[in-house]
């Protein structure tokens, strides 16, 4: 079986939901125009056209993810048995077994589907075309799944938690936008479709995330998130102008990435591109440096803090990676290497993330610095070469994640809006039973403890990393390794805190909570069960054989030809799952313990008053530093914005002054002479003696006509009939 | 065929009613008149339609009859407000449309 061997055989899918995929976007879209437009005018005021668009679009991304792998199944189907008889053929010709087992093994004998695409000409300048299009391979076929189904549980938990609120209807509409402009980025054909939903996505999250802006500190917050955003945005410009010029002016996503994977691209132009395209990510992924806008688009209502975490908006980072990865592959010289930028942005972003979670009161700020740590996650797979491990734990992170905040935002419902843990939570798992068991499964799902979500998709980025003996990654990437081993054991830590703290104890709060309604606790009944079976997809081959295993690298991954020819998949390690496994799960339990103690000694205390940061003066500046976010704020507002900020302002009013000022004097003195003589001479002098003669004119005219109109109607009747008589002797006279 | 006769009596019908248009200042006998008028008309057309053996002109005249009424009621209400506004249906006293 040579053909297995090798290249594996691909295979185009068919059907009218890829053909048609410009639907399910379109179908938000519309729904925010209706709301605009007859919202308030409504019985649910608007929040009906939304759910009714959302779960339409739901409805569209099942039948197409169903088709996508019903396709899928059904060539692979053929293809096996195909590959049977000839392996069989094979092994009797020429008792050559090992050959169809290796090609077994390796997954090489599955199909690969190709992208669908769906292309018009939007615009052509100059004998370029511009196109605008969809693409649907299995990439987008799972965003659009993850989108609109945790789109449609925030719409529903929403019409709850934002129930009253004085702009009901406007949240509505952008929900809708939100959830169409990630559809519209994810269904992109061309870089620069994606740059347009990139930014649609960007104004969207500004106006949720200051969507109470009477308060300052959330309009600032969404000013910060906006601004943020700006600065990568410019690096996703100057990259993806990079790459039309690299790819041979074109925008099309496949032709830059075939370009890239051909070698038609130098390596130094995809590394300079693939820069710029880093400093978007870390600016819309939330990667260190520049993920202090992340923490504080808390401002926003908490359901838009799930869709923004778990679906749309900071995922569009990774998301764009995956989908230019040939680029990245070349560029960052992925494949063979043991530290690359983007691995190491990476790694950074998840141990420093995971490292400021601890610090915090706010149990969604918890929640962010967890999503900053596990972008990094993600940015660190990608990085060394685990694209597979990097989509999915963006799909089952997607999940637990959108269960946490959902959880965060009914604790916060029952303590009258407060998120802060340590002054009003403690001992809710007694009033809330439902988001306690949904909010605990999540925390395991991201903590990675089996057979939870996580647990599947951190193993698998663990062994991509190649760090671990015996795994076959990409390169050998210790120091990423070393840095995910420490994040999966922190991840665990703070999250043990976060539910000792707001589940456990003693209520600290005024007033009873109380358990949530049916509209917030199904959502995250949802959510939770997902966390645990969403795991279950892409179980290796290798441990519970290929009937189950790796079900979504087969339907997700690309076909051979669109990905590096150099790519391959980490084999899985039972000892580093067990391993891994066992740190989170003691980093847990330490800390754990520490609050039982505590707990022991003094029921309302929620920190040790001798502690170790009280002892130790460099636990305690390390405390300081976490608190104050690394000071990165300070850097940003105090430094570089004030130390910019004056003298520029002091330059520019110079220039302004001097040189700005004095040519608009210059120019507006002559133009006053312009004026005067203008005025004098062709306005008065011409123009005007003009008009009026001609007025003059027509009243001396009128004056003689008047005497005419007499109002007599017998006198206008003998002039008609005078006149009928003049004409009919001319005409009898002509004839 | 009589054409001649009949385009000399709408001529003579005309002529009368014209004759009455200018000089009557009483408005019915001034609508009287345009009757005359259009009655002129309809003896052309149907004369003319009879001539060339086509029913149209007759057609036409029937219209024209139609039209006539409405004229008629619209005019007839006319008179009937001035005569409110002026306790008199003379026509040239009601002159305010001059220039």
């Amino acid at each position: 079986m040579l053909l297995a061997a090798g290249a594996s055989e691909t295979f185009t899918p068919e059907s009218w939901f890829f053909d048609n995929a410009w639907t399910i976007p379109a179908l938000p879209c519309a729904a925010f125009i209706l709301i605009l437009l007859f919202g308030k005018r409504l019985p649910y005021k608007g929040a009906e056209i939304g759910i009714a668009s959302v779960v339409t679009a739901l409805g569209l991304a099942i039948l197409t993810t169903g088709a996508w792998v019903g396709e899928y199944e059904s060539h692979q189907g053929s293809h096996s048995a195909e590959a049977v008889t000839q392996d069989v053929e094979l092994a009797q010709d020429t008792d050559s077994f090992e050959i169809a087992a290796d090609a077994g093994e390796g997954g090489e004998g599955h199909v690969k589907a190709e992208p669908v695409v769906r292309k018009l000409d939007w615009l052509s300048s100059n004998g370029k075309s511009f196109g605008i299009g969809t693409l649907v391979d299995g990439q987008s076929v799972m965003m659009l799944l993850v989108v609109t189904f945790i789109s449609t549980l925030v719409h529903v938990y929403s019409t709850d938690y934002v129930h009253g609120d004085r702009r009901f209807t406007h949240y509505f509409a952008f929900l809708s936008l939100f959830t169409s402009a990630m559809l519209f980025m994810v269904l992109s054909a061309t870089t620069l479709q994606l740059i347009v939903g990139w930014e649609l996505v960007g104004v969207c999250s500004f106006v949720l995330i200051g969507h109470w802006w009477e308060e300052k500190a959330n309009s600032d917050a969404a000013m910060k998130a906006f601004l943020t955003n700006r600065v990568g945005d410019i690096g996703l410009l100057i990259g993806m102008t990079i790459l039309f010029f690299a790819a041979g002016n074109t925008f099309d996503i496949l032709d830059i990435n075939d370009a890239a994977i051909n070698g038609e691209i130098a390596h130094s132009t995809l590394t300079w591109a693939s820069i710029c395209l880093m400093a978007a990510v870390m600016s819309k992924s939330g990667q260190f440096i520049l993920h202090t806008w992340l923490p504080d688009a808390m401002a926003g209502p908490t359901p838009v803090s799930a869709l923004i975490h778990a679906a749309t908006m900071v995922v569009a980072g990774v998301y764009m990676v995956g989908r230019l990865y040939p680029v990245f592959w070349d560029g960052m010289s992925i494949a063979g290497s043991s530290i690359n930028l983007m691995a190491l942005i990476g790694g950074i972003t998840c141990v420093f993330g995971g490292a400021l979670a601890f610090v915090q009161r706010d149990i969604k700020k918890v929640l962010a610095y967890s999503t900053v740590s596990q972008l990094g996650y993600m940015v660190m797979a990608l990085g060394v070469g685990a694209w597979t491990a990097a989509m999915f734990h963006l799909f089952t992170h997607a999940f637990f994640k959108a269960c946490l905040f959902l959880g965060a935002g009914s604790v916060s419902h029952a303590c009258h809006h407060s998120f802060d843990m340590k002054a009003d939570m403690g001992g809710l798992r007694k009033y809330m039973p439902t988001t306690h068991k949904t909010f605990l499964i999540a925390s395991g799902a991201l903590a990675g403890i089996p057979p939870l979500a996580g647990f599947w998709s951190k193993d698998e980025i663990l062994a991509g990393t190649g760090g671990w003996p015996g795994t076959n990654g990409n390169g050998t990437y210790y120091i990423i390794f070393a840095m995910g081993m420490l994040t999966a054991a922190m991840t665990a830590a703070y999250m043990a805190r976060t539910i000792w703290l707001t589940f456990y104890g003693d209520y600290r709060g005024h007033e009873e909570p109380h358990e949530s309604g049916k509209r917030i606790t199904v959502p995250l009944m949802i959510l939770a069960f997902l966390a645990v079976v969403a795991g279950f997809f892409n179980m290796p081959s290798q441990w519970v054989g290929d009937g189950l295993g790796l079900k979504f690298e087969q339907w997700v991954e690309p076909a051979g030809t669109r990905l590096p020819g150099n790519f391959t998949h980490a084999k899985p390690s039972i000892s580093l799952a067990i391993v891994a496994s066992l740190l989170a799960v003691a980093a847990g339990a330490f800390v754990w313990n520490y609050y039982k103690k505590l707990y022991a000694k003094d029921p309302k205390a929620t920190e040790y008053t001798d502690g170790l940061a009280s002892r130790m003066p460099l636990a305690a500046s390390a405390h300081k530093v976490l608190e104050e976010k690394y000071y990165l704020d300070h850097l940003y507002t105090d430094t570089i914005a004030a130390g910019t900020k004056g003298p520029l302002a002091r330059a520019a009013y110079w220039f302004n002054q001097n040189i700005l000022d004095g040519i608009v004097d210059g120019a507006g003195k002559g133009s006053v002479g312009l004026g005067r003589f203008i005025y004098k001479y062709i306005d008065q002098g011409t123009i005007d003696a003009t008009v009026n003669q001609t007025a003059a004119g027509a009243g001396q005219s009128g004056g003689i006509l008047r005497r005419v109109q007499s109002g007599k109607i017998r006198q206008y009747a003998t002039l008609m009939f005078g006149a009928a008589a003049v004409l009919v002797a001319i005409f009898m006279a002509a004839v | 065929m009589l054409l001649n006769q009949f385009l000399g009596l709408a001529a003579i019908l005309f002529c009368i009613g014209v004759y009455g248009v200018l000089t009557r200042r009483n408005g019915v006998m001034v609508l009287m008149s345009i009757e005359l008028i259009l009655n002129a008309v309809n003896i052309n057309l149907v004369a003319f339609g009879a001539y060339q053996g086509d029913v149209g002109g007759q057609v036409f005249a029937l219209f024209v009859i139609a039209v006539a009424a409405a004229e008629v009621g619209v005019g007839l209400a006319i008179v009937l407000l001035i005569y409110r506004n002026r306790r008199s249906i003379d026509v040239s006293e009601a002159d305010l449309l001059q220039g």
